[in-house]
């Protein structure tokens, strides 16, 4: 007997509580829809379009459509997953993403997505973009090699650490970035503490804690141990 | 019943550490039941030269240099399914961190102004040396590629997994635990 706050996730069906989004709601009962910039502690983004998923036949971005009764909503079919590793294809050539020289590899929500959907080669040319290093905090260094522009340093930040380090500039494919609050530019030059909620928010390799690097060593990080669609839903148990 | 043909294979290494071919001896003496199965045609371990009609190619490392250019198109040639074998063939890799610089600076620093080098040392300028290119690519932005084995490098489980299904006409799947590109 179907209830009236349910909606169908891949055939399944699916409880929520008014208000929350399919995403939310899919993680509460357990179920993966892939993400990057979406962060359960922090308001939807809706950048990064991992998430899309069909909802009655549309496109929609899960983190940011709300639940309703009787929708039918495809996750996980061949279709979206196909779109979904042209999108990671397209970040990584964007960047300077090098597994092997990363502190972050076995950690990291982009590779570990990217494992997810089994994406195996780039396919696109790659940009090889020049971007900065920013080594001149004590405690933590930037590689924005690594910045797939998911903002949720920014939102952490702002709204939790109450200091606005980082905030999101610039346009274009060549302009956007992620720009340092200070008028040197570097984060040396802020109030930014090792403490702060920004300094361990970042899904990918770019805020990186000095001298921890290694502490635990490639091949028993968090991804290594399950794939992202095992950690996540038991993280949301 | 006659004998099933073996698949000829061929392989080399570009702008590569040789990690790859090192993590495919990895595969221990599973390679002597791989050997049922295969012949070698050009690759280190046998010394041919050139490559000659094989049924696969792989390769390991991206493409820096013009002779590499030159290896790459002999293999996609020569072979029915070129693999790409590891991280730099599959993104340009380690090499490929010089792109964001200037090719003239590298080698002027690397060659002419670095404290430790010799009075009067000089970028080397040998015509048996083939010239670099300005970037370094991953090899699909050169030839057509078939298949990719991602890894730095892959390891001697993921190659057997790879080259196992591949031979048994399956489309290769690796898995958690076997997909890596550390």
């Amino acid at each position: 007997m179907s209830d009236q706050n349910t909606f169908l996730l891949d055939g399944e069906e699916i409880a929520f509580t008014p208000g929350q989004t399919i995403m939310q709601a899919a993680r509460a009962a357990g179920k993966y829809i892939p993400h990057l910039c979406w962060h359960p502690e922090f308001k939807p983004h809706g950048s990064c379009k991992l998430c899309t998923v069909k909802v009655n036949g549309r496109f929609a971005s899960a983190c940011t459509t709300a639940a309703a009764a009787g929708l039918e909503v495809e996750n996980r079919t061949a279709e979206l997953d196909d779109k979904r590793r042209t999108m990671l294809q397209l970040l990584f050539i964007e960047g300077n993403h090098f597994c092997p020289s990363c502190e972050k590899s076995g950690n990291c929500l982009l590779q570990a997505t990217a494992y997810e959907l089994e994406m195996l080669t780039p396919h696109f040319d790659h940009f090889y973009p020049d971007r900065p290093v920013d080594a001149s905090h004590p405690d933590v260094m930037l590689d924005f090699n690594r910045c797939i522009l998911c903002s949720l340093c920014v939102q952490a930040s702002e709204l939790v650490d109450k200091k606005c380090v980082f905030v999101m500039g610039g346009r274009g494919m060549k302009g956007r970035k992620i720009i340092i609050n200070s008028e040197s530019g570097r984060l040396a030059d802020t109030d930014f503490s090792v403490d702060d909620r920004a300094a361990s928010i970042c899904p990918v390799g770019v805020i990186l804690k000095k001298r921890v690097g290694f502490a635990v060593p490639y091949g028993q990080r968090t991804y290594d141990k399950a794939p992202v669609s095992i950690v996540e839903t038991e993280a949301a148990k | 019943m006659s004998e099933k043909k073996k698949l000829r294979v061929a392989t080399t290494s570009l702008a590569g550490c040789f990690g790859c071919h090192m993590s495919f001896l990895d595969i221990d003496e599973r390679l002597i039941d791989l050997l049922e199965l295969i012949e070698f045609d050009r690759t280190p371990l046998t010394d041919i030269k050139h490559c000659g009609p094989c049924d696969l190619g792989i390769i390991e490392g991206g493409v820096c240099n013009a002779e590499n250019v030159h290896v790459l198109r002999e293999f996609r040639k020569n072979c029915k399914v070129l693999i790409a074998m590891g991280a730099c063939a599959v993104n340009g890799g380690l090499p490929a961190q010089r792109n964001h610089l200037d090719l003239r600076d590298i080698l002027e620093v690397v060659y002419e102004t670095e404290g430790s080098l010799a009075k009067g040392a000089h970028i080397p300028n040998d015509p048996e040396l083939p010239l670099p290119l300005n970037k370094v690519h991953p090899i699909h932005e050169v030839v057509k590629v078939d298949y990719f084995l991602p890894g730095c490098p892959p390891s001697g489980d993921a190659i057997w997994k790879f080259l196992t299904d591949l031979i048994a006409g399956r489309t290769p799947h690796l898995g958690h635990g076997l997909l890596h590109y550390d």
